[in-house]
C-alpha cells in the first residue's frame, strides 16, 4: 500500500509500486483533468505538482510517490491563482481543444510561482515541455503575461 | 457585443480550462471491456492461418468473420474491410480486436496470437506503383501552343512528405449495444459519417444506430475518416459480446496506423513569354496508401489549386493517387492544397529568379482578380483583394527593404525573407453541398425563451460552439447565455454535414443565421418553436466533375504570409525572426477565435515546411512518437502579426467565409522561401530540415 497526499488530503493506493501515477490518478481517483497525450513524458498533458515541482505523471511510478504531496488541476482549480490564470486564458483565447490546457495551466503556475513577473523568453522556456497543436502558443504566452499583470502580488 | 467580431468568453471555456470537460478516455463506463488491436506486421500478404492461444474467461477476439452485415468501412468508397479476412495491405492494418477486462492480459494474448502470412512483393514507391486509386486531369486554353511559342521553358520537381495531424488527444471510441441499438461515443469530426459507416457494417436501421461526439481534443482532418473505421470495429465487438467496448489508441499506434497527409511528387513545367508565365503543365502524384479513404477529393483539391493564386491562361493539369502498401493517407487541414501551393509558390519564386525579376513584382503581375477565370474555367465572381493584402503584409514586415538587403549576406548568420500568396476554396467541391451533403439545421426554442442549436458540426477546438452561438444570438438579438449548444448526438441533431472543408461557419453558420432570422420574425412568447433551414445552392458556372470544369468552390478565402529567418551557415539551422500574415476570411466571427485559427494553422504550416519529418522505411512509419516526430514547441516560434481585411461574402453569416484550413497553406512556402533567400540556393522539398538543406548545398557545389 502506498500512502501519499493528494490535493491536500491523505490518501492510500493498493496499486503496485511499478504503476504510473497518471493511471492511478485517472482510474482510481477519477481525476480526469490529468490527460494522457503520449505516455512518455514528451507532451506535458499529464503535468501535476509533486512537492510543488512540475512533473509528468506518466513517467512517475507509484513507488516514488510514497509520502509525497501531489497536486492536480482538480486541486489547483480551487485557488485564487487559478482564478486569475483561467481568466487570462479566457481573455487571450488561449484555449482551443482544451486537451493540453490543464497541463499548460500547471506549467504556467509553476513558472509564476518561481518568477512572478516573467519575460516572454522565460515563458517560452517554461511552456516548452507542454505541447499544444491548436494555438501556435502565442496566445498562451499572452495569457501568462496577462495573468502576471492582473494577479500582481498573489504569486 | 457591438460587432459580431468582438471577442466573447468561449462557450466551453471553463470546462476545458478547469479539466472538467470529458474527453472519450474520461468516461467511466460500467463493465466496459478494453479493446486492443493486433496489427499486421506485413505490408502485403495473404493471411494463411491464425492460431489463437487459449483465452481466459472474459477475453475474446473479434475479426472479419464476426461482422454482422458487410465487411466494409464506408468512407467515400467501400474498399477498406472492417477487419481483413484474406489479405493485409499495409503494416499497421488491424487484423483482430482483442477484448477483455485487463489491458495487460490483452497485451499478453496479442503477443501469443500467431498469424501465418504468405508474403507477396509489396509496393512502397508511388512512382513504381502499378495500380492507381484515382486519376483526374483538365486543360485550360492551349498549353501546347504556348509551349511552342515560349521564350523559355522551366521545369522542376517538388516533393512534400507525410504530415501527421498530431492532435493532442489520441483517437478513441466507446461502443455499446443495448436493446438492439448500437451507440458509439467518441472523438470525431463527423458524426453522420460514422453513423452511415456503422449502419452499413452492422446492417442496423436508422433508429438502431446512435453516434455521439465527445469533447474532441483536436482533429485537423485526422478525425474525419478514421473514427468511422474505429467505430465500426468497436461496434462489431460490442454487438457480438453485448458489452461496452472501449478503444483508446496509444500515441505510437495512433501515429503509425491512422491516416495522415499524402506525400506528393509534383512536376511543374512552365512556358514564359515576354516576362509572363503563359502556360503551366502540372503533374501531381500522391501516395494514397493501401485504401482509398478520402484520396479522390484530396487529389481534386490538389489539382484545382495547381496554378495557385495566379491567372495562367493555359494549363494542362493531371494527377494520380498511387495505391501502395503503406498506411492509407487521408485528410489533414488543407486537404491536398498545401502540396500544390508549396510547389507553385516555389516555382514562381524560381522563375522570377531565373528572369532576374523581383519575386513579389513577378507574382503581382500574375495575380487573379475579380472576374478572372479560375483554373477550371469557373469565375472568381467575388471581390479579390490580394493587392491590398500584399500591400499590408509588405508594410507590416518591411518586406521591400529587407528583400533589398537580404540574399546578399556573407558570414555565418544570414537573413532571408519569403512571401506566399494563396487561397482556399471553401466548402465541398462543385455542387457537393447541393448534391451530396444537403445540410439541414434546426433551432429549438423552449417556452422560457432559450434557444438550442441543433447541428451535426462538431467543436474540436476551432470554436464552433461559440461562433454558431454568436451567429444565432446576433440574429435573434438575445444574450449568448440564452443560446444552448451541446456535442452532437445523431438521435437529436439533423445532418448538417461533416465538420470539414472549411464549411462549418460558411454553410452551417449561414443556415443558422437564416433560421434565427425566421425564428425572430415568428417569435411567440412562452411557446416552444422549432425552425429548420435547408441548404440552397448558389453558382455561376455549374461544376462538371467529368470534364473537371466550372466553379470548383462556392467561395474563396485568401492569404498572404511573410516569414523572416536567419540561417546559421555552420549548422544550417534556420531561426524564425518574424511572421506576418494577412487574411481575407470575409468577416471574422469572433476575432479571438479567428486569431487562434490563424496562428495555430500557420504554425502547423511552418512545422510542415521546417521540421515535421515522417518517413516510411520498409513499409513502416519510422517516426511514431513525439520523441522522433517533432512538432513545434513554444520555443520554435516568435510572435506572429496576423491581420484580417474584411471582405463580406453574400452567402455567409454576417459575411463570413471559410477560415479553418486557409492559415496552414501559406506557412511552408513562405518559410522555405525565406531560407532560400538566406542561403542563396533553390529548395524544392519539405520539410526543409537542416539535413536536407545541406544536401541541396552539396549538390549545388561550393559557393
Amino acid at each position: 500500500m502506498i500512502e501519499f497526499e493528494l490535493n491536500g488530503k491523505k490518501v492510500k493506493s493498493e496499486r503496485p509500486a511499478s504503476h504510473r501515477l497518471l493511471d492511478v490518478l485517472r482510474e482510481e481517483f477519477r481525476l480526469t483533468g490529468v490527460k494522457c497525450g503520449c505516455g512518455e513524458g514528451e507532451c506535458g498533458a499529464c503535468s501535476v505538482f509533486m512537492n510543488g515541482e512540475l512533473v509528468n505523471s506518466c513517467i512517475l511510478s507509484m513507488g516514488r510517490i510514497r509520502g509525497q504531496s501531489i497536486i492536480t488541476i482538480e486541486g489547483f482549480r480551487e485557488t485564487k491563482r487559478f482564478a486569475v490564470l483561467q481568466d487570462a486564458y479566457d481573455k487571450t483565447g488561449a484555449v482551443q481543444c482544451g486537451f493540453c490546457t490543464p497541463g499548460m495551466i500547471m506549467a504556467s503556475e509553476a513558472l509564476l510561482s518561481r518568477v512572478p513577473d516573467p519575460q516572454e523568453e522565460e515563458i517560452r522556456d517554461a511552456l516548452s515541455g507542454n505541447l499544444c497543436r491548436c494555438t501556435g502558443y502565442n496566445m498562451i504566452v499572452d495569457a501568462v503575461l496577462l495573468a502576471a499583470k492582473e494577479g500582481k502580488g498573489i504569486w | 457585443m457591438r460587432d459580431i467580431s468582438d471577442a466573447v468568453t468561449k462557450k466551453d471555456h471553463y470546462e476545458k480550462v478547469s479539466g472538467t470537460a470529458r474527453y472519450i478516455a474520461d468516461y467511466d463506463v460500467k463493465d466496459a471491456l478494453t479493446g486492443k488491436f493486433l496489427y499486421s506486421d506485413k505490408a502485403n500478404a495473404r493471411i494463411a492461418a491464425i492460431s489463437l492461444p487459449e483465452f481466459p474467461p472474459g477475453y475474446s477476439c473479434t475479426g472479419g468473420n464476426d461482422v454482422p452485415s458487410i465487411n466494409e468501412v464506408i468512407i467515400v468508397e467501400k474498399d477498406m474491410p472492417v477487419f481483413p479476412t484474406e489479405y493485409v495491405r499495409y503494416i499497421g492494418e488491424p487484423v483482430l480486436l482483442v477484448t477483455g477486462p485487463d489491458p495487460d492480459v490483452i497485451d499478453e494474448l496479442i503477443a501469443a496470437i500467431e498469424v501465418v502470412y504468405e508474403e507477396e512483393p509489396p509496393v512502397y514507391s508511388p512512382e513504381e506503383a502499378s495500380e492507381i486509386h484515382f486519376e483526374y486531369g483538365y486543360t485550360k486554353g492551349d498549353a501546347d501552343k504556348a509551349f511552342l511559342e515560349a521564350d523559355e521553358i522551366l521545369e522542376e520537381i517538388f516533393h512534400t512528405g507525410y504530415q501527421e495531424q498530431a492532435y493532442m488527444e489520441p483517437q478513441g471510441v466507446i461502443a455499446s449495444y443495448e436493446d438492439g441499438k448500437v451507440t458509439v461515443k467518441g472523438s470525431m469530426q463527423c458524426p453522420y459519417y460514422v453513423f452511415r459507416a456503422v449502419k452499413h457494417t452492422t446492417g442496423l436501421g436508422d433508429d438502431r444506430v446512435r453516434i455521439i461526439q465527445t469533447t474532441t481534443g483536436g482533429a485537423f482532418g485526422g478525425k474525419e475518416d478514421y473514427p468511422s473505421m474505429l467505430a465500426c470495429r468497436a461496434a462489431v465487438a460490442a454487438i457480438r459480446l453485448e458489452k461496452p467496448v472501449r478503444i483508446i489508441l496509444e500515441r505510437a499506434e495512433d501515429m503509425a496506423s491512422t491516416p495522415k497527409r499524402h506525400p506528393a511528387r509534383l512536376r511543374y513545367r512552365s512556358a514564359v513569354s515576354g516576362g509572363r508565365v503563359t502556360a503551366m503543365e502540372v503533374d501531381v502524384l500522391l501516395d494514397g496508401g493501401a485504401y482509398t479513404t478520402l484520396s479522390a477529393v484530396v487529389l481534386q483539391r490538389s489539382l484545382i489549386s495547381a496554378a495557385g493564386a495566379y491567372d495562367i491562361p493555359n494549363l494542362k493539369v493531371s494527377g494520380r493517387v498511387a495505391k501502395t502498401n503503406s498506411v492509407p493517407s487521408g485528410a489533414f487541414r488543407g486537404f491536398g492544397a498545401p502540396q500544390s501551393f508549396f510547389a507553385v509558390e516555389m516555382h514562381m519564386n524560381h522563375i522570377a529568379g531565373k528572369l532576374k525579376e523581383d519575386v513579389l513584382a513577378f507574382k503581382r503581375k500574375h495575380l487573379v482578380r475579380q472576374g478572372s477565370a479560375t483554373s477550371t474555367g469557373g469565375i472568381f465572381s467575388d471581390p479579390v483583394i490580394l493587392e491590398e493584402m500584399i500591400e499590408k503584409a509588405a508594410d507590416m514586415s518591411g518586406y521591400t527593404d529587407k528583400m533589398n538587403l537580404y540574399g546578399k549576406m556573407n558570414g555565418r548568420y544570414r537573413k532571408g525573407i519569403g512571401i506566399s500568396v494563396f487561397f482556399h476554396g471553401c466548402g465541398f467541391t462543385g455542387a457537393g453541398e447541393r448534391d451530396i451533403i444537403k445540410a439541414r439545421v434546426r433551432l429549438d426554442k423552449s417556452p422560457d425563451g432559450r434557444v438550442e442549436i441543433l447541428v451535426s458540426n462538431t467543436d474540436m477546438g476551432q470554436g464552433t460552439k461559440t461562433t454558431f452561438s454568436k451567429v444565432v444570438s446576433s440574429a435573434l438579438e438575445i444574450p449568448m447565455d440564452d443560446i444552448l449548444i451541446e456535442n452532437p448526438d445523431t438521435d437529436r441533431v439533423p445532418d448538417s454535414g461533416p465538420t470539414v472543408a472549411s464549411r462549418s461557419i460558411m454553410v452551417t453558420g449561414y443556415l443558422l443565421e437564416k433560421a434565427a432570422k425566421r425564428l425572430k420574425a415568428e417569435w411567440k412568447e412562452g411557446e416552444r418553436q422549432l425552425v429548420e433551414e435547408n441548404y440552397v445552392h448558389h453558382e455561376n458556372v455549374p461544376w462538371d466533375m467529368d470534364r473537371f470544369f466550372g466553379d470548383a468552390y462556392p467561395a474563396y478565402s485568401w492569404g498572404v504570409n511573410i516569414i523572416e529567418t536567419e540561417v546559421d551557415m555552420a549548422t544550417l539551422q534556420p531561426e524564425i525572426k518574424g511572421i506576418w500574415a494577412v487574411f481575407d476570411v470575409g468577416k471574422p466571427i469572433d476575432e479571438t477565435v479567428m486569431r487562434g485559427q490563424a496562428e495555430g494553422g500557420l504554425l502547423q504550416g511552418i512545422g510542415y515546411g521546417s521540421m515535421e519529418k515522417m518517413t516510411l522505411k520498409d513499409g513502416r512509419i519510422w517516426q511514431s512518437r513525439f520523441t522522433d516526430y517533432m512538432i513545434p514547441t513554444s520555443k520554435d516560434i516568435v510572435n506572429m502579426k496576423c491581420e484580417f481585411i474584411e471582405n463580406a461574402y453574400r452567402f455567409g453569416p454576417s459575411g463570413a467565409k471559410g477560415a479553418g484550413e486557409l492559415p496552414l497553406i501559406g506557412g511552408a512556402p513562405a518559410y522555405v522561401a525565406s531560407v532560400e533567400n538566406a542561403i542563396g540556393r533553390e529548395l524544392c522539398s519539405v520539410p526543409a530540415t537542416p539535413e536536407s538543406i545541406m544536401e541541396t548545398l552539396r549538390k549545388g557545389g561550393t559557393e
